[in-house]
């Protein structure tokens, strides 16, 4: 499929995790197609970083479930600052690894998880809904009937994922240092969808990496959109590295006369990802 | 006379913190830190575990840059991260735009209001998950009362007067060990966990310290000097951990 195939699945107040960390691995191609379509009012569940920061500048942001948004070598998201300094976003902040645990207990189907996480942060004073759970169990080291955070599930109405390789049944494969948490957004989804840099025939799969890289399996994917540079400008290890001018550029635009409008013009306002994959090639 | 450096002297301190901590997973994020955890390792604590920053825990001394070649001992991807998190077997240091007297920290955001925030800053991270499970420690490369708050506007990590309130049970696996700033080193070794001025960096008084802290600090009436680095912390950290002298760009001299 392509990803305004993708886009077409998706409807106005969706819930949307995007797969990826920071500025490394994010699915930017479709992305790019959600900027370009009507779709609006969406909840975003993301390890944030430009990803975020793009769809809260265009305005489909409704509400945003994060523990960080960050370009990674720029600290801070301009564009995610903005929108969350002027009230534009409503937001659900987490401690890290409560949106693991958010994600898995929606994989599992339970309601939520315990973890120590979040005891005596300002998470509660942000997140009235917030609830603890009394172990019913003695813990380890002396913890008799403690109290812990339950972290609600986070379902996901669709998850969006970007990988290096995989056949066109939905057998995927990372190759790069790390997976993220890619493969917990796509089990807690109801719809799920992958681009990858190359689709491969399913024999060929174990050519560049062991049977180890092959964590996401067609039992966890819907659709696969096949978009070579389409983490751009984000890192998609080993097939390239981020763009770092370019994200310097989208950054910077924040601050500069032209802001959004004139980034968005520039790059973001072309028919589809092929002429803007031609616009950063000739860049 | 030395010839160290501000950000050797830091370097060192950040070094120090990790003293004791023997076979665990040492964290610190930032530049000095990562610098002077790689000094803990290469002398007096072998036994540390460090990573490369992004998903290998490497056998390497070098910090930054692995020109040969780095040597990896474990994939340590984020989701094994948390393992070791909430397992416990950690020290992390990482950074505070915020921090109180008790070691409360902020990195998320700066305002009376979290939900409307004046500005808008990276966000909770890891920080709870941090605080409650594993030992914590701070780095401040800018000392200023704008840093060390009366109050934090958000907290994210949580102090030992959030700890004690939620009792010795929940927080039996809290600690902030030690927070090092461009001017001083710290810790909580009071009878109420209030911050306490450990050593003043060579170069800056107790005066320069408490003027640069906006709450009350506990301050012993001896208070020494943080030490340099010997011969051969010297030699390792110009010729081995840091040999472009990053350290000097984040805390420069004078």
């Amino acid at each position: 499929m392509t990803e305004d195939d993708v886009v077409a699945r998706l409807e106005p107040g969706m819930t949307i995790g995007i797969g990826g960390w920071g500025s490394r691995r994010k699915p930017m191609s479709v992305v790019r197609a959600i900027l370009r379509s009507a779709l609006h009012d969406l909840t975003v569940v993301s390890y944030g970083g430009p990803d975020v920061g793009m769809l809260c500048a265009a305005g489909k942001v409704r509400r945003l479930v994060f523990a960080f948004v960050s370009l990674d070598s720029i600290p801070l998201e301009p564009y995610f600052r903005r929108a969350r300094e002027s009230g534009a976003v409503e937001c659900t902040e987490l401690d890290e690894g409560m949106v693991l645990l958010g994600l898995q207990a929606a994989a599992w189907r339970v309601p939520f998880l315990p973890t120590r996480a979040g005891l005596g942060s300002d998470l509660f004073r942000v997140n009235p809904d917030l609830r603890t759970v009394r172990s019913p169990y003695p813990g380890p080291g002396g913890g008799d009937g403690e109290e812990l955070v339950a972290v609600p599930a986070l379902p996901l109405d669709a998850a969006l994922c970007h990988l290096n390789r995989s056949d066109e049944r939905g057998n995927a494969q990372y190759l790069g240092p790390d997976l993220y948490f890619d493969d917990l957004m796509l089990e807690a989804a109801e719809q799920r969808f992958i681009s990858v840099e190359r689709v491969v025939p399913t024999e060929r799969l174990l050519d560049e990496g062991s049977v180890h890289t092959l964590r996401i399996g067609r039992l966890l994917v819907d659709g696969v959109v096949e978009a070579p540079n389409g983490a751009h400008p984000t890192s998609c290890d080993p097939d390239y590295g981020r763009d770092e001018g370019f994200q310097r550029e989208y950054a910077a635009s924040a601050r500069g006369a032209g802001g959004w409008d004139g980034f968005r013009r520039r790059w973001l306002d072309v028919a589809d990802e092929a002429a803007y994959q031609r616009a950063v090639a000739g860049r | 006379m030395s010839t160290a450096t501000r950000a050797g002297v830091c370097a060192v301190a950040v070094a120090e913190a990790f003293r004791g901590d023997g076979e665990r997973l040492a964290n610190p994020i930032g530049t000095i830190p990562m610098i002077g955890g790689r000094l803990a390792r290469a002398s007096f604590e072998p036994d540390l575990v460090m990573t490369d920053g992004e998903a290998c825990l490497v056998a390497d001394h070098a910090a930054f840059e692995w020109p040969s070649g780095k040597v990896s001992e474990a994939w340590n991807p984020y989701r094994r991260m948390f393992d070791v998190v909430w397992g416990g077997r950690r020290h992390v240091m990482m950074g505070a735009t915020q921090v109180d007297r008790y070691g409360n920290q902020n990195i998320a955001a700066l305002g009376p209001d979290p939900q409307r925030p004046k500005v808008q800053l990276l966000g909770f991270r890891g920080a709870p998950g941090n605080t409650i499970n594993n030992t914590t420690s701070y780095w401040v490369p800018n000392h200023s009362p704008k840093v060390f708050v009366e109050r934090v506007d958000v907290v994210c990590g949580i102090g030992y007067d959030r700890a004690a309130e939620l009792g010795p049970v929940a927080a039996r696996f809290h600690e902030i060990r030690r927070v090092v700033s461009n001017l001083g080193v710290f810790d909580f070794e009071t009878p109420d966990h209030r911050m306490r001025l450990r050593s003043v960096h060579p170069g800056v008084s107790v005066d320069d310290v408490v003027e640069a802290t906006g709450f009350e600090l506990v301050v012993p009436d001896d208070v020494g000097e943080s030490r340099p680095p010997t011969e051969d912390e010297l030699r390792l950290l110009r010729d081995v951990i840091d040999p472009s002298g990053l350290r000097e760009a984040e805390v420069p001299d004078g």
